[in-house]
C-alpha cells in the first residue's frame, strides 16, 4: 500500500513537470529557448514516471525494464536535442528578438563563412559553363 | 486517480500538436516531434500499469529508440549533410 502512494507522488511529480514543459513549448518565443524548456522538462518528468513504474512493481520484470528505460530516455533525448539545436543553427534559423548574446556564433563563423564562400564560387561558375559550351 | 494522470498525460499531446501544425519554421515542427515522442513513452508506462499489461512499456522502449533515430536523420538532413557523414 505505501509503495503505490509513493508511486503515485512519483507520478504526480513527472506530469508537473511535463505540464511545465509543454507550457514552454507553446509560450516560448523562439526555437532555442522551445528546445530548451522543452527537452529538460519532458525527459525529468518521463524518467519520474518510469521511477514511479519501478515503485509500483518492485523488482520483478516489469520494473526492471522500466529501470533499464530510465538511463536510455536519458542519453537519447540530449543527444537528439543536441542534433537539433546544432542543425538549425547551421541551417540559419536566427535567435529571438530578446536575445542578448550568441556564443554559438564564434565556433560557427568558420563554418558558416566557408558555405558563403562556396556559394558565390557556384555563383561565378555558372556564367562560364553557359558561356564554354562548345557551339 | 491513475485515469486523471493518464488523461492530463494524453492531453498534453494537444500542445505538441499545437507546435506542430502552427510552427513558424521548420525546426519548431521537428522540436514538437521529439517532445511528442517523449511523451508518449510516459502514456505507455502509465498504461502498463492500468491495465496490468507487461508488454506495453516494451512498446515504449521500442518508442524511444525509434524517435531518437527519426530525430537525428531529420537532424542531419536540416544540417544539409548526408546521412554517413
Amino acid at each position: 500500500m505505501i509503495n503505490e502512494i509513493i508511486a503515485l507522488i512519483l507520478m504526480s511529480t513527472g506530469i508537473l513537470f511535463n505540464i511545465f514543459g509543454c507550457l514552454g513549448l507553446v509560450r516560448l518565443p523562439d526555437v532555442y529557448n522551445r528546445l530548451q524548456s522543452a527537452t529538460k522538462c519532458v525527459t525529468l518528468g518521463t524518467c519520474s514516471i518510469l521511477l514511479g513504474v519501478l515503485v509500483w512493481f518492485g523488482f520483478v520484470n516489469i520494473g526492471v525494464k522500466a529501470l533499464v528505460a530510465i538511463p536510455l530516455l536519458f542519453f537519447t533525448s540530449t543527444v537528439a536535442a543536441h542534433a537539433l539545436a546544432k542543425g538549425s543553427y547551421r541551417f540559419g534559423i536566427k535567435l529571438g528578438r530578446k536575445s542578448v548574446h550568441d556564443d554559438y556564433e564564434a565556433e560557427n563563423r568558420a563554418f558558416l563563412s566557408k558555405e558563403k564562400k562556396e556559394q558565390e564560387k557556384q555563383k561565378h561558375k555558372r556564367p562560364l559553363r553557359k558561356t564554354g559550351k562548345p557551339s | 486517480m491513475l485515469e486523471v494522470l493518464l488523461y492530463i498525460q494524453t492531453g498534453l499531446c494537444v500542445f505538441c500538436l499545437y507546435r506542430i501544425i502552427m510552427g513558424p519554421t521548420i525546426a519548431d515542427r521537428m522540436v514538437g516531434l521529439d517532445i511528442f515522442g517523449i511523451l508518449v513513452v510516459g502514456i505507455c508506462a502509465i498504461l502498463a500499469i492500468h491495465t496490468g499489461r507487461m508488454f506495453i512499456l516494451d512498446i515504449g522502449i521500442a518508442w524511444i529508440i525509434l524517435s531518437f533515430t527519426g530525430t537525428l536523420a531529420l537532424a542531419k538532413y536540416l544540417e544539409n549533410k548526408s546521412l554517413n557523414e
